[in-house]
């Protein structure tokens, strides 16, 4: 190879090639998704299915159908705080968080969702943690499937729910403590069953990690309707 | 012996200088590569030893989730997350400097100059990525598969490889010959492509997130990319630079290596969006990332070709020589790799693979097997040039071989069986539309196949330890006197090999 400019221009060139298609148009392609009613209205208030066009004839996507709510909504600062701790746990590298359409893999099947998740699902979250490998089950609907009790059983340690499991405790986000008596137990408490129970006149206590942790928990739901993803029935 | 035989640029350009005054140079600029060319080998051996202990820790909570379980900085997320930094911006980039600057500044004649520039890039990077270690195990991990480091060392590490990253260019810019090899075309397009990606990705993931799914698109956008365009143009350059070299034989066709660079230069940087199939992303970006997994078979059936035929027949040299051992494993590897990885863009495949171990399986067949065991081989052809000094031990190259090369083929092979079977058993859907196996009959089944991966991972300990023993004992072996004269092989010559 002798032009060299040509080899400049080339390694320059290739990867901005695929800078611009993945990174730079899904950028511009999603700036203006944002949440939405489960039904799109037109101009004249008259629903809509699919894309249509306006009186200039723009392609419009439709507008929200006024006096109905939009989806996704914005998380509670605890659940926020809780998302934070998912982060720095690494919840990520073991569980999913997102939902794909029936007869490909058995997302739906598996009751992990009723319906495949859209990018428009995760607008709103600082950090989209799709993630890549199932140790564990998907967690994008997470919220509907259990209580908070059960998150804090499970988070303390996954063998009190589900004796099988690979998944770590996370003793480290409660705390032992003696039961008061002056005020009697807690009532934050969480109570442990059988063999799990701790010793006579001790409870234990989430700290303020796991709560905002299992606050992010339950908000995990992806239980509402977008123009484009409805119901699997 | 192959003293004799033509080299490498005697065989592509007629009008090189004669031998001895082509060695006076070469020596020359390996001289001045000495200090950093050195400091990144003792940097990426001493991550690797660091990434190693992270991954048999990581693989011990596999199987025992209580290990150490009490203490949050040792917590299975941010172990796994320090081992996968320390070997990729550890182990592999270090490794990747020391040995593309090194044949960068031999194949462009120039000797480096201001190495103290280059070494106060050198120790920042470190320094960067021990801060970006603790700052993952104390609890401010960026939750981006590969961009885990803080946001407050990496402004650092992109400055730190600037710094580092010049030289290849500059000594590209001052190079002493007309002609520029294939492998030169490798390491510079690295260099240039790398930073490009980080600051990309730092930007629109760390600083200023961007918005939804454009987050998840920009990761593995990065994150293949890392792979496919930091570390393997590193490990073909390589490749490209050492087989001819050691055997003393040009490369097979001058042709194919232009057609093979460009062709991946082309398309494997799109490649890395096929870890999104199936999810909620433009379904126009998966089509454009599975297109290109599957071009990505040219390059690779073209490089195959081409080291193949430089290599056929001369197998029982390359057999003696540790460089050949370890660089044939990798690029044979690379090929098996890159195909696997083609298939699993296809969308049928791709719905078995994804989400398992299979993926896991693969990352380290490309990471390891193909980059990692060809940067092995590149240190045994360069550290007893720069240092001057031959490999202590025989004996502990061949255990290192030996214990790298089986560990890592059970342990692909573990992942990817076991990856492959859990696919199915999630897939199974039976006729009333109920699944086949439950999560907790997969969690079950995955126990035994984590045992047989500790087993791999132990095997490849050992090899570590003693590639570990052996440069160490040469670094502080005395130098000149002593020293056998010839290289250290790991096969007595044969009679005729001799003559
Ligand atoms: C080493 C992998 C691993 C890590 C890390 C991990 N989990 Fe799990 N998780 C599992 C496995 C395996 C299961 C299934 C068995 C069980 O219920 O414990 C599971 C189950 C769950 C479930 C119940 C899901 C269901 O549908 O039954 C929740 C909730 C959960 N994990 C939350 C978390 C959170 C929060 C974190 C981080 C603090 C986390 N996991 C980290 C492996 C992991």
């Amino acid at each position: 190879m002798r032009s060299l400019p040509l080899l400049f221009l080339g390694i320059f060139f290739t990867l901005a090639f695929s800078w611009t298609g993945i990174v730079l148009v899904s950028n511009v392609q999603l700036r203006d998704l944002d949440p939405a009613t489960s039904t799109l209205v037109n101009d004249v208030q008259e629903p809509i299915s699919g894309v249509t066009y306006d009186k200039n004839g723009a392609e419009m996507m439709g507008n929200n159908m006024s006096g109905d709510v939009v989806h996704p909504q914005v998380k509670s600062g605890s659940a926020l705080r809780g998302q934070e701790v998912y982060e720095q746990m690494g919840c990520l590298y073991c569980h999913s968080q997102q939902v794909r359409r029936a007869g490909y893999g058995s997302d739906i099947a598996r009751g992990w969702g009723q319906r495949q998740s859209v990018a428009r699902d995760y607008v709103l979250e600082d950090r989209v943690m799709l993630g890549t490998m199932r140790t564990g089950p998907d967690l994008a609907n997470v919220g509907l499937r259990y209580d908070a009790n059960w998150q804090f059983q499970h988070l303390y340690n996954p063998k009190i729910t589900s004796p099988y499991s690979i998944m770590p405790p996370y003793g480290f986000l409660f705390e032992k403590q003696k039961i008061s008596d002056v005020t009697g137990p807690s009532d934050d408490a969480i109570t442990l069953p059988g063999d799990w129970a701790l010793d006579e006149g001790y409870e234990l206590v989430p700290t303020q990690r796991a709560r905002d942790l299992v606050a992010y928990l339950l908000s995990l739901r992806q239980d509402y309707e977008l123009p484009e993803a409805k119901f699997e029935q | 012996m192959s003293s004799q035989s033509p080299t490498l640029l005697d065989s592509l350009s007629p009008t090189a200088e004669r031998q001895e005054a082509l060695r006076a140079r070469l020596s020359e600029v390996d001289r001045s590569m000495r200090t950093p060319g050195t400091f990144f080998v003792v940097a990426a051996v001493l991550w690797l030893m660091v990434g190693t202990l992270f991954a048999l820790l990581t693989a011990i909570k596999f199987t025992n989730p209580s290990f150490l379980g009490h203490t949050e900085i040792f917590t299975f997320g941010r172990v796994r997350s320090a081992h996968l930094n320390s070997v990729i911006y550890g182990w592999a980039t270090n490794a990747g400097f020391a040995v593309g600057l090194w044949i960068m500044a031999r194949l462009c004649r120039t000797r480096v100059r201001h190495t103290r520039i280059l070494m106060a890039g050198a120790v920042f990077w470190n320094l960067g990525v021990i801060g970006g270690i603790i700052g993952i195990l104390k609890g401010d991990m960026v939750a981006v598969e590969w961009l885990e480091m803080p946001g407050y060392v990496t402004p650092l590490l992109a400055i730190s490889f600037a710094l580092i990253g010049v030289w290849a260019i500059i000594a590209f810019r001052w190079r002493q010959t007309d002609h520029v090899y294939v492998s030169q075309w490798y390491i510079l397009a690295a260099f240039f492509w790398l930073p490009w990606l980080y600051t990309t990705a730092q930007i629109l993931l760390v600083f200023e997130p961007a918005k939804g799914v454009v987050q998840s698109l920009t990761n593995w956008w990065f994150a293949h990319n890392v792979l496919g365009l930091w570390l393997t143009p590193l490990g073909l350059g390589t490749a490209y630079y050492l087989i001819p070299k050691v055997l003393g034989r040009p490369i097979y066709s001058y042709y194919l290596s232009v057609y093979g660079f460009w062709t991946l230069a082309l398309f494997y940087n799109w490649a890395g969006v096929h870890h999104l199939i199936g999810g909620p992303v433009p379904a126009w970006v998966i089509s454009a990332g599975t297109v290109a997994s599957v071009m990505m078979v040219i390059p690779v059936v073209v490089v195959a070709v081409n080291h193949h035929m430089t290599v056929v027949g001369l197998h029982r040299q390359g057999w003696r020589s540790p460089t050949i051992r370890f660089i044939v494993f990798g690029a044979i590897n690379y090929t098996i790799v890159s195909l696997i990885g083609s298939a699993m863009a296809l969308r049928d495949v791709n719905l078995s693979t994804h989400f398992t171990d299979f993926t896991v399986g693969h990352a380290h067949h490309g990471l390891y097997a193909f980059y990692t065991m060809i940067m092995f081989g590149g240190m045994y052809y360069m550290l007893p040039r720069l240092l001057n000094r031959e490999w202590p031990s025989a004996f502990l190259i061949k255990t290192h071989f030996w214990m790298t090369a089986l560990g890592i083929l059970l342990m692909v092979n573990v992942l990817q069986i076991c990856g492959w079977i859990v696919g199915e058993m999630m897939n199974q859907v039976t006729q009333d539309g109920t699944v086949a196996y439950t999560f907790q009959q997969i969690v079950e089944f995955r126990v035994p196949w984590h045992w047989l991966r500790s087993v791999s991972g132990f095997m490849i300990t050992i090899g570590h330890f003693a590639f570990f023993i052996n440069v160490v004992w040469m670094l502080f072996r005395p130098s000149k006197a002593d020293q056998p004269s010839q290289p250290t092989l790991l096969t007595r010559p044969t009679a005729e090999a001799n003559a």
